[in-house]
């Protein structure tokens, strides 16, 4: 039976997995210890718990526990490892290279970098997402210390060639950090073979809970370092003070560890489910794919329909719950960062809807948009005159539109 | 952003969605917006011999803030002389479907699309077109 409204907006965050609740529970109430009380049984649990979720973690992403630095989320790791790099390695140099399609979280964060002085390069990526290796290479100077580019995208769900950049930046002995919020819990990441010193994740994206992420901070070829971006107690070997979200961090482990355990399966599921999706919503005329389907998390997809506003279509699909590229709603009318820099007109821009699957959609809920998503865009272009005039063959580029 | 209900009653149930014979000499015809703004709005009235706008249909690329805008817009134009149509303020759209301070540029577009029919009206009959009063963004 359904329910509504469907959830398919998973890139936004995800349900919390019952299971991972379960896991977390004990310690709000009767294991509410402070992970740093080393005088007692409270706190010594509360450690023990800790400890345990640096382990599930550590295995998912093939790390040593000791390189899990918590933090409160992805944003927070994000400016972590940005401005802990770039006051660690001052002596070093001050560039940054980053790419245009990254969260706000990065590029905010290497705005405020160039505000204290910082030089920070923002790579085009090309139509379908993906960055140009020949043009990171060349952006390397011998003042660059980091080099940030995304693992997964959130908008899109591209996957950067993440084995490629890491091998450029070892070679010029650059540091790499990837944001991997959308990635890790639903692709393998290692960040041994995939070459990663810093990395970026969260919680709420993998059916874990929201506030509580952590930072991967590589111990070992190299060694690396961030400086503290709050003072106090000296938690998490310094780099991160502030007393740990014990069932937080519970949940984040419980989830990782699921992560690894279901995710041959979940993967094969999703993809199928996500191509069946685009499959059917495609045979819709004048619609297509945004960034590459070929390098792409399996549970995303993100489509433009031509001639039918996003923000519109999302009212026309009330029962289904996803997100669209349109910013109607911003006072600047400017459509999304990400799909623009692929190259998309403001107009397809504009027209894009994002779906993201999780683990607990079903087929009857796929089914479900499928017909309410092609009846909507159906409705709303017979309302649409851009619609009308395509259908005429009227080139609608050979029209002064009014500025505005 | 949560729509009033008004808004949600114009979407699901557009009045005057159409198309009228933009070569006829009493219908005027005003295509506002652009695509890459995201909302496109064209506003069609047919006149008869007493200045009476006696039909008015839309078609409009937005969202449902836009489509509402330009829906009530027609409603509230049929029957209306084109000197009463002109009296017709986006603010008035504004408090009639209580649209948030992010959707008062829908109201602007849709009195655009009026004044601008209004004067595609005017121009085909031999008279000088009017001074567009407000301009958006």
């Amino acid at each position: 039976m359904l329910t509504f409204p469907i959830y398919l907006d998973n890139n936004a965050t995800t349900p919390l997995d019952p299971r991972v609740l379960e896991a977390m529970m004990p310690y709000f109430t009767g294991k509410f210890g402070n992970a740093a009380s080393r005088n007692h049984a409270f706190g010594w649990h509360a450690e023990e718990a800790v400890d345990y979720a640096r382990e599930q973690i550590a295995s998912l992403i093939n790390c040593s526990p000791k390189e899990i630095i918590f933090t409160s989320g992805a944003t927070e790791s994000d400016n972590l490892a940005i401005k802990g790099v770039f006051e660690m390695y001052a002596s070093k140099g001050n560039h940054i290279i980053t790419a245009t399609t990254e969260h706000k979280a990065v590029l905010d964060t290497c705005k405020h970098i160039e505000k204290i002085g910082g030089k920070v390069t923002y790579l085009p990526v090309n139509a379908e997402g993906l960055i140009d290796l020949k043009q990171l290479e060349e952006a390397i100077t011998d003042k660059t210390i980091l080099i940030s580019i995304m693992y997964g995208n959130n908008e899109v769900g591209v996957i950067q060639p993440i084995r490629e950049i890491s091998a450029i930046a070892k070679k010029r002995g650059i540091l790499f950090f990837t944001d991997a919020t959308q990635a890790v819990g639903k692709i393998p990441v290692d960040v041994e073979a995939d070459g990663i010193d810093l990395m970026a994740f969260s919680g709420h994206k993998m059916y874990g809970p929201k506030g509580v992420g952590a930072l991967y901070v590589r111990r070992k070829n190299p060694r690396v370092k961030v400086t503290a971006q709050m003072d106090g107690g000296g938690h998490e070997r310094g780099m991160r003070s502030g007393t740990l979200n014990v069932p937080g961090i519970v949940g984040l482990g419980k989830a990782c560890e699921i992560a690894k355990q279901d995710m041959e399966k979940d993967t094969a599921r999703l993809s199928a489910m996500r191509d069946r999706l685009e499959k059917e919503l495609l045979t819709i005329e004048e619609s297509y794919v945004n960034g590459s389907r070929e390098h792409r998390l399996p549970h995303v997809t993100n489509i433009s329909f031509k001639y039918v506003e996003g923000e519109g279509l999302m009212m026309g699909v009330k029962d289904i719950a996803v997100s669209s590229g349109s910013a109607c709603t911003s006072a600047s009318l400017e459509p999304s960062y990400v799909l623009k820099a692929l190259g998309l007109s403001d107009d397809l821009a504009h027209s894009s809807l994002r779906f993201g699957l999780s683990r607990f959609t079903t087929d009857e809920e796929v089914d479900y948009a499928i017909s309410h998503v092609k009846e909507a865009v159906a409705k709303l272009r017979e309302m649409s005159p851009l619609w009308e005039m395509f259908k005429e063959g009227i080139d609608l580029n050979s029209i002064e539109w009014a500025e505005h | 952003m949560a729509y009033s209900d008004k808004v949600i009653d114009h979407y699901n149930n557009p009045r005057n969605v159409g198309t009228l014979d933009k070569a006829k000499n009493n219908v005027g015809t005003g295509l506002v917006g652009a695509p890459e703004c995201g909302d496109v709005m064209r506003l069609q009235i047919e006149v008869d011999e007493n200045q009476v706008i006696t039909d008015a249909k839309f078609k409009t690329f937005g969202c449902g803030s836009a489509i509402a805008s330009s829906s009530l817009a027609t409603e509230w134009l049929k029957g209306k002389t084109v000197d009463e149509a002109l009296a017709i303020d986006n603010m008035d759209i504004v408090e009639e479907l209580a649209l948030p301070p992010v959707k008062i540029h829908c109201s602007v577009l849709a009195e655009d699309a009026i004044k601008s029919a209004i004067n595609d009206y005017r121009v085909k009959n031999g008279l000088p077109a009017l001074e567009m009063a407000k301009s958006h963004h």
